[in-house]
């Protein structure tokens, strides 16, 4: 693995350590230059480039794949013109790893191996460890959570439902994993084998949460934030950091808002500034009732 | 000795540990009004952008900034050097500007060359440091009473200028505590 004068390039401590970096912040999905503006603007901390957000995804219909190269291209430009050095991001479809390739080899920062899209392989994942770039991939529970990391995910986020506008989903997924780890942390060593085959995760990293009582790698939440509030919840339950799809651009005022989430996540335990900053935005994305919805609508039950 | 840690956005609490595993008190510092109760600062890794902004809306730069310049020892890893730095290559990004030196950004290109390396470090025994670098600023020139305390290929990675201390590296991502006790030796002359 030794590169150039003995650097060691994208160890798993690099990979774990960018998402590191991105804690306490928003990761935006956009879809064109300006919008990439927006949120870089807004204080965004990483931006995730798309060629549609989940709502039109959703609404739309048909295949969802991986962004058009010159799609994410004009995004990593953008920014890099404009002096914002943060770090981009990409979606490819669930076991595309020649999505994936496609996606390190434009030089994307994170690839996020996402539900959003239509899954190409209904049994695996991708092999997260053969790349140089780092994954993020969602999870509805603990053992998703070490499944995915077991194949290499440097950072998890709860799934929430994408394009939905709807927390309720998000909430379910960040308190599923938060209490499975500190059903872990209590159990004694003796119920961890048994325990890791009722999860279907894999022994070691059963162990290790534990041991900790966290995940491994940074926890962050997705599918649902609309609001500063919204945002200020997830942070209180538990979320590390916040990513924020439909819910900017699908309102009435992006750029307010959009920092709005973001000053939101920092001071996420002052309701003081959570009431300030959710004063006048405009209107939130419509949002969608899950409860109207049919299993075959939903987003977050892809993944296995 | 209490050091407050910079936690508006970033890795902050990694270096609380660090520091905790030194034996000093240390916590999340997020209000200009808890800068007067501090004996040292940590700006941690993030998002330098991020944390200009933030640090500009909430009033804390200012303060910040008087602090540092009558002395309050400081230290900024990656985006905290960032933070630190008169000079900021291509950008007019908000910045506390303390110290004489001209950072890069990115200098060493996207995620995928992020990267590990063995560096020595004046001033720090017990041989090679473990520098974990990622998507890393490089100091591309020093001034007036700055000091390099550590190179990397020819370029300096880290520097001190009296009470100001800098990394482009992340010694809170490794368990070695060395950077983080010169530090804390800082605080108390």
């Amino acid at each position: 693995m030794s590169g150039d004068n003995g650097n060691e390039k994208s160890t798993w401590r690099n990979k774990v350590g960018l998402a590191e970096m991105l804690k306490g912040g928003v990761i935006m999905d956009v879809t064109s230059a300006e919008q990439a503006m927006i949120a870089a603007e807004a204080g965004a901390v990483a931006v995730m480039a798309l060629e549609r957000v989940p709502a039109d995804i959703r609404k739309e219909g048909g295949v969802a794949r991986m962004a058009d190269p010159l799609k994410i291209k004009e995004i990593m430009q953008s920014l890099k013109a404009s002096h914002y050095e943060i770090p981009v991001m990409a979606k490819c479809r669930i076991g595309h790893f020649a999505e994936a390739q496609v996606l390190e080899a434009l030089g994307v920062d994170y690839v996020d191996e996402s539900e959003v899209l239509t899954p190409a392989d209904e049994h695996f994942h991708v092999n997260k460890h053969l790349f140089k770039v780092p994954f993020v991939c969602g999870c509805r529970d603990l053992g998703e959570a070490l499944r995915r990391i077991g194949e290499g995910a440097a950072m998890i986020r709860t799934k929430g439902e994408a394009g939905s506008g709807n927390i309720v989903e998000a909430v379910r997924h960040m308190r599923s994993v938060m209490d499975g780890m500190r059903r872990l942390h209590s159990l004694p060593h003796e119920e961890l084998m048994a325990e890791a085959k009722n999860l279907g995760a894999p022994y070691a990293l059963v162990v290790e949460v534990a041991e900790t009582g966290k995940l491994p790698v940074p926890n962050f939440s997705a599918g649902g934030i609309a609001t500063p509030a919204d945002a200020s919840l997830m942070m209180q339950l538990g979320a590390e950091a916040v990513f924020v799809g439909s819910g900017i651009f699908k309102s009435e005022d992006p750029a307010k808002r959009a920092k709005a989430i973001v000053e939101a996540t920092t001071y996420y335990d002052r309701p003081e500034t959570i009431a300030d900053l959710s004063a006048g935005l405009g209107d939130a994305m419509r949002g969608l009732d899950l409860r109207q919805l049919e299993e075959k609508d939903l987003l977050s039950v892809r993944g296995w | 000795m209490r050091i407050g840690v910079l936690a508006l956005q970033g890795d902050f609490a990694k270096h609380i540990d660090s520091l905790h595993r030194c034996g000093a008190e240390a916590f999340p510092l997020r209000y200009a009004e808890e800068l007067g109760a501090v004996d040292g600062l940590v700006i941690p890794g993030g998002e330098s952008t991020t944390v200009g902004k933030l640090m500009d809306r909430f009033g804390i730069t200012e303060p910040l900034r008087e602090r540092a310049v009558a002395g309050l020892p400081v230290y900024g890893t990656c985006t905290g050097l960032i933070l630190l730095a008169k000079e900021i290559l291509d950008s007019r990004q908000p910045r506390i500007g303390v110290m004489n030196i001209t950072v890069e950004r990115n200098a060493y290109g996207r995620q995928i060359d992020s990267f590990e390396a063995d560096v020595s470090i004046q001033s720090v025994e017990g041989g090679p440091f473990r520098a974990v670098f990622i998507r890393a600023p490089i100091i591309r020139s020093v001034g007036e009473s700055v000091e390099v305390l550590c190179e990397h290929n020819g370029n300096p990675i880290m520097a001190r200028q009296g009470s100001l201390l800098g990394t482009s590296f992340h010694p809170e991502l490794t368990d070695d505590l060395r950077v983080h006790q010169y530090f804390l030796s800082m605080t108390h002359p």
